[in-house]
């Protein structure tokens, strides 16, 4: 129960963030990404404001167990692989045709209209075919 | 206008706040995609539970504020359905075979200093900012 709860105020965190933050707003994201037009930096300032209570949020996990139990995330790998790569370049290519990227998909799914809802459902069909798509990355890697 | 990076940045601590309550609480980092993608391909069956309140968390809350503050913003989403349709097969694929998007590979990679986080933030900032260098800015389509 207490991980319920605790995993909706999360949510409920993460979601009012990107609503309030302008994340939601396919201009300001396209924005960020466009250089070499009317470069607008919000992105920056809200990647950075989540970046201080996450860092410190690391910090405190050094000695600690999650309050609702189990163990921390193991140290992240260094490995850079093929799939990090490919995966991140399609991701990019998705993020910049339409600025949306997973969470603002999902918070802005009450007032984003048909169009939203069209790329959440294509999002999800891509997120279903995702581990066939790694399979076949992952064949190449093993014969090449 | 002016006003729009003090948003940014208090709605920037807001998700970061997420983030460190889903880690602090439930041992979990706070990736959208992951969260989502788990539960779709199958592989998050045993923590289908908690992953379904976030995403009734992400969901809701801007439900929520847009009926008690009875507005919502813009999101100058293209009416291109297929466009949304391609984009969101490439943001889908993307994030699953990488294994993280904006909020697991960057907000909570970069803030644990992990390199595939920051290598994997690069790569899809860049191929973005390519994105609409080539499409809004050489062909105008986007």
């Amino acid at each position: 129960m207490l991980r319920m709860f605790l995993a909706l105020a999360a949510g409920s965190l993460f979601g009012a963030g990107l609503m309030f933050s302008g994340m939601t707003d396919t201009t300001k994201v396209q924005g960020f990404l466009d250089i070499f037009g009317n470069w607008d930096p919000t992105l920056a300032f809200v990647m950075g404001g989540a970046l201080l209570p996450m860092g410190l949020a690391w910090r405190l996990t050094e000695g600690r167990k999650p309050a609702a139990g189990g163990s921390f995330p193991s140290p992240p790998s260094a490995e850079l692989d093929r799939r990090l790569a490919l995966g991140s370049v399609l991701f990019g290519i998705g993020w910049g045709l339409v600025g949306l990227c997973p969470g603002p998909a999902m918070a802005s799914l009450s007032y984003n209209s048909w169009q939203g809802a069209l790329f959440l459902a294509a999002m999800a069909c891509g997120m279903i075919a995702a581990p066939a798509v790694s399979r076949h990355l992952d064949r190449g890697a093993a014969s090449a | 206008m002016q006003a729009d990076w003090i948003w940014g940045l208090g709605g920037g601590l807001l998700i970061g706040l997420g983030g460190a309550v889903y880690l602090l609480g439930n041992g979990r980092i706070m990736g959208a995609s992951g969260i989502l993608g788990g539960l779709l391909d199958g592989s998050g069956r045993n923590t289908a539970a908690e992953r379904i309140a976030f995403i009734a968390g992400v969901i809701g809350m801007p439900l929520l504020i847009g009926l008690l503050t009875g507005g919502t913003p813009d999101t100058h989403v293209t009416s291109n359905a297929a466009v949304l349709v391609l984009a969101g097969l490439l943001v889908g694929v993307g994030t699953r075979v990488a294994n993280g998007c904006t909020s697991g590979h960057g907000v909570c990679g970069i803030s644990r200093l992990s390199l595939r986080g920051i290598a994997a933030t690069a790569v899809f900032m860049l191929a973005g900012i390519l994105t609409l260098a080539v499409l809004r800015q050489l062909l105008g389509v986007v």
